[in-house]
């Protein structure tokens, strides 16, 4: 079933569909390795992403949590060097595979960035817009989308006034949610966040936290953090990564509890990291 | 239909066609700015080899409109010999200007209004240089009329602000921590300058000064106003000069065949030379990062 | 010494905390010596604008200044000089020479930072760069002998179909013609306004092109949407650089444009520039002052346009560049809400 076809409603970002694996997942990734170079930084994990909720994914600088989320949506081969084998599925198509097109891998799997990064030549409306317009979306139906997309990212009555101001013209809080609204604008299935409160003060970060409780509704969302607190208040299940390699993914509430692992506990309970 | 394989539909065909299109023109056009490279070079070789001879490296034009024209011994020496001049006056002034902007100028305004002007000196078209050398050394007579070294003069007001730009950039390379051992031991500011600063910038140093010479060595303007408007045939510094841009440009409109062709001769023999100055340049360059 | 009787222990012995009077006077004068030659630069330039200006001065008397700009008649014999001919040889060059070397440059500078595989990037950069160690004369001959006759045919037919726009069909064509000198012109200035081009177009952060292929950019359109809106001041001031180049270049143009200094009819009559007519005529002008002092008006001309080009150029290549490191731009005049197209 495609989005495509149905017309915005002015209040949902966009309607979902349900998730096509049995299992709930809307991603799946089977023995998953990565490379930078001679770096072996993902040593063949295997895991899956819950259709409609959020997925945390923590551990320690240098883990391989932020390389895997690039490999989500392929931006993992933008770096020079870099390289990824294993097989990432959405629903069950293997990204991966030969004839898939990386755009549209792209445009089906969103990403939102650590540091807040508006194109700086564009207004708070044109930042929305890049995505669409790429997509030939044009008029009536543009405005549309850009509203519904603004309100979507809880930033429609902060700047109705100022659409056509430049987007670095607004504060950190509020341009990392123009980004969140630019990337969902055009209906991914996934929005994956790279950090995105590690540059926020906590008032900003309290509110991209409420909108990512929101947009799951309507997305199936991945999170990398360093933040232990920011993983327990926003996460349903949560991954625990080191040194390349899945340690354990469970449900939030287990993984902060009453981990399975012993370095799962040493890290949550801060004894490194 | 699986909602992936409908969200993993492939772009628009006009998109990726747009895409593979401008690609290929930005691949197309990298490939357009090198064809006048390659062809500037094959008709260099192909009409210049067959000028080369003994002869034309040991005989000077006769100045025969018609009949033996003569080699290009005179322009190659006074090519080597006002460009060594050049650089004699050059280097040291423009290497020192750089000194003292990285060394005591620091952001005051004299070094600020410096740093504009010897920026603006590099966008001075090197015919103004010309013009202005001959105003001041040619017509007033100093030292008879046209001369060797007042080409040198010009080439060198040329070099200077090439060299001070470049240098700048090396000698700001050199990590102030060496500055500051060598003044904790006691040692005067000069001599930290000179023992320090300059040995350890020098091979960037001489690549910025090789490149500024490359550079003298292919001009033409300046010359024609300042050493020679005759063909020379002389060596001495002191006396109009012939050399190899000046000796290309009278030779380009002649009727004669063979005087045409022995400036493809020169313009190989020019064009020789300036690439081994620049690869030497990048040489040195290479084996030696500053940072 | 005084000093010594003060102190309470024994007085340093001069030779520790005290150096002979040369050797502190070193430090002083090495400093004076270098700051002399930094002044020269300026005592230079003072010079320069002086000495021009005076022997311009009687030409500019002869002619006034503003005729001496735009009147459209450059005859020596009856002491008229109208730069005009010249001025306008000169733009008309550079015109044609931005047109087909700028698209190229930035083309090659876009394709060689973001296109191209890595282990091309430097041996393209190198090529690139060596088209601006071949010297003004060898382009000239080259355009002279290689270009000119080869291209004959090819602008006779653009000549006559276009014949019906102003400034083409100008009936048979000459062999060095204006077009000629703008394309020698063009290569000319291709290694600096691309080199200019690939520095400012390196700085754009990979941010905003991650941000673009995130939202499902092909390519091209990361160029688009990132690359191009963010470095486009610093590839103007790039261009602008070129045309500052491309204004003072003169040999290789006075090959290859003919020096005749009149307007020619179309684009492909002679012509002549500035620079190309100060060497054209400074033999015959010898001593005499009107006519000698007509051609140092020419190069005062072609040295304040230059200063003021390459003036705004340096502003928009720093003021990119800086933009650039610090990862936020001066805010441009913003689009309204709706500005679709």
């Amino acid at each position: 079933m495609s989005n495509d076809t149905l017309t915005p409603a002015p209040t949902a970002a966009a309607p979902r569909a349900a998730p096509a694996m049995p299992d709930g997942h809307s991603m799946t990734v089977r023995d998953l390795h990565a490379h930078y170079g001679d770096t072996h930084a993902i040593k063949g994990v295997s895991m899956g992403y819950a259709a409609n909720q959020v997925t945390a994914m923590i551990g320690p600088s240098g883990c391989g949590k932020s390389t895997l989320l690039r490999c989500l949506n392929r931006m993992h081969e933008e770096i020079p060097g870099a390289r990824a084998e294993g097989t990432v599925l959405l629903d069950e198509t293997d990204i991966y595979a030969r004839g898939i097109d990386v755009v549209a891998v792209r445009r089906a799997i969103g990403m939102v960035f650590q540091r807040a990064n508006p194109f700086p030549t564009m207004s708070v409306f044109d930042n929305v817009a890049a995505g669409l317009r790429l997509n030939g979306v044009k008029g009536v139906d543009l405005h549309e989308r850009v509203e519904v997309s603004l309100r979507g990212a809880g930033l429609w009555d902060e700047v109705k006034d100022r659409l056509g101001r430049p987007g670095i013209g607004l504060s950190g809080g509020q341009q990392q949610r123009l980004c969140i609204a630019r990337a969902i604008a055009v209906r991914p299935r996934v929005v994956l966040m790279d950090e995105p409160c590690s540059a926020l003060d906590p008032i900003a970060t309290l509110k991209v936290e409420e909108l990512i409780a929101a947009l799951k509704r309507d997305f199936t969302i991945v999170i990398v953090t360093h933040n232990m607190q920011q993983a327990a208040r926003v996460s349903d299940t949560t991954a625990f990564f080191y040194l390349g390699e899945l340690v354990e993914h469970a449900p939030t509430d287990a993984i902060f509890s009453n981990p399975g692992d012993p370095r799962t506990e040493e890290y949550v309970t801060g004894k490194f990291g | 239909m699986s909602a992936a394989l409908d969200a993993l539909a492939p772009v628009a065909g006009r998109r990726r066609l747009t895409d593979r299109a401008m690609r290929a023109l930005l691949w197309a056009g990298t490939l357009v700015a090198l064809v006048p490279l390659v062809l500037v070079l094959w008709f260099l070789l192909q009409k210049g080899l067959g000028a080369l001879s003994v002869d034309f490296f040991t005989t000077d034009p006769t100045g025969n409109f018609l009949g033996d024209p003569g080699g290009v011994r005179s322009a190659i020496l006074g090519t080597l010999e006002i460009v060594a001049l050049a650089s004699a006056i050059g280097i040291p002034i423009g290497v020192g200007v750089a000194l003292y902007l990285v060394e005591y100028g620091g952001q005051r305004w004299f070094a600020q209004a410096v740093r504009y002007f010897v920026d603006v000196m590099t966008g001075v078209p090197s015919i103004v240089f010309g013009l202005f050398v001959y105003i001041v050394l040619v017509v007033s007579g100093i030292g008879g009329s046209f001369a060797g070294w007042k080409g040198s003069v010009a080439l060198a007001l040329l070099m200077l602000p090439v060299v001070t730009r470049s240098a700048e950039v090396v000698l700001a390379l050199v990590p102030d921590h060496l500055r500051e051992a060598a003044l904790a031991l006691g040692a005067p500011r000069w001599k930290v300058i000179l023992r320090i600063v300059l040995p350890t910038a020098l091979p960037g140093l001489v690549t910025a000064s090789l490149l500024a010479v490359a550079r003298a060595m292919g001009e033409t303007a300046p010359l024609l106003f300042t050493s020679a408007i005759v063909m020379g045939r002389s060596w001495d510094l002191g006396g109009r000069m012939n050399s190899l841009p000046v000796q290309i440009y009278n030779d380009v409109s002649s009727p004669n065949d063979q005087i045409v062709a022995r400036a493809w001769g020169a313009a190989l023999t020019l064009v020789a030379l300036i690439l081994l100055i620049t690869l030497v340049a990048r040489f040195i360059a290479r084996r030696s990062r500053l940072a | 010494m005084e000093v010594g009787a003060v102190s309470v222990t024994a007085a340093p012995p001069p030779s520790v905390m005290e150096r002979g009077g040369a050797a502190r006077r070193a430090d002083p004068l090495f400093k004076a010596l270098l700051t002399g030659l930094a002044a020269l630069v300026l005592v230079l330039i003072a010079f320069f604008l002086v000495f021009l200006f005076t022997k311009a001065r009687i030409a500019f008397a002869h002619q006034g200044f503003l005729s001496f700009i735009f009147t459209n008649d450059w005859n020596p014999s009856k002491e008229i000089y109208g730069s005009w001919p010249l001025v306008a040889g000169t733009l008309i060059t550079s015109a044609v020479a931005l047109v087909i070397g700028v698209p190229v440059a930035v083309a090659s500078a876009l394709f060689i930072t973001e296109l191209c595989p890595r282990a091309l990037r430097q041996p393209l950069t190198i090529l690139v760069e060596l088209l601006a160690a071949v010297p003004s004369v060898v382009y000239g001959l080259w355009g002279f002998y290689v270009l000119a006759p080869n291209l004959k045919g090819a602008e006779q037919v653009i000549d006559d179909k276009l014949g019906f726009l102003p400034f083409f069909g100008g009936g048979p064509i000459a062999g060095p013609n204006y077009f000629i000198a703008g394309l020698v012109l063009a290569i000319m200035i291709l290694p600096i306004v691309s080199a200019i081009s690939r520095e400012v177009i390196a700085t754009v952060p990979a941010d905003h092109k991650e941000a673009a292929l995130a939202l499902g950019a092909t390519r091209w359109e990361m160029i688009r949407t990132a690359v191009l809106p963010y470095s486009r001041a610093g590839i103007t001031g790039g261009a602008m650089l070129g045309l500052g180049r491309a204004i003072g270049e003169t040999i290789a143009v006075a090959i290859v444009i003919g020096q005749s200094p009149a307007i020619g009819h179309s684009l492909f009559s002679q012509g002549s520039t500035l620079a190309a007519q100060i060497v054209a005529e400074f033999g015959e002008a010898g001593s005499d002052d009107l006519h000698s002092g007509a051609l140092i008006a020419c190069g005062l001309v072609l040295f304040i346009l230059t200063l003021a080009i390459n003036g705004a150029a340096r502003y928009l290549v720093i003021r990119a560049e800086r933009a650039g490191r610090s990862g936020t731009r001066a805010a441009r005049a913003p689009r309204p809400a709706g500005g679709t197209a």
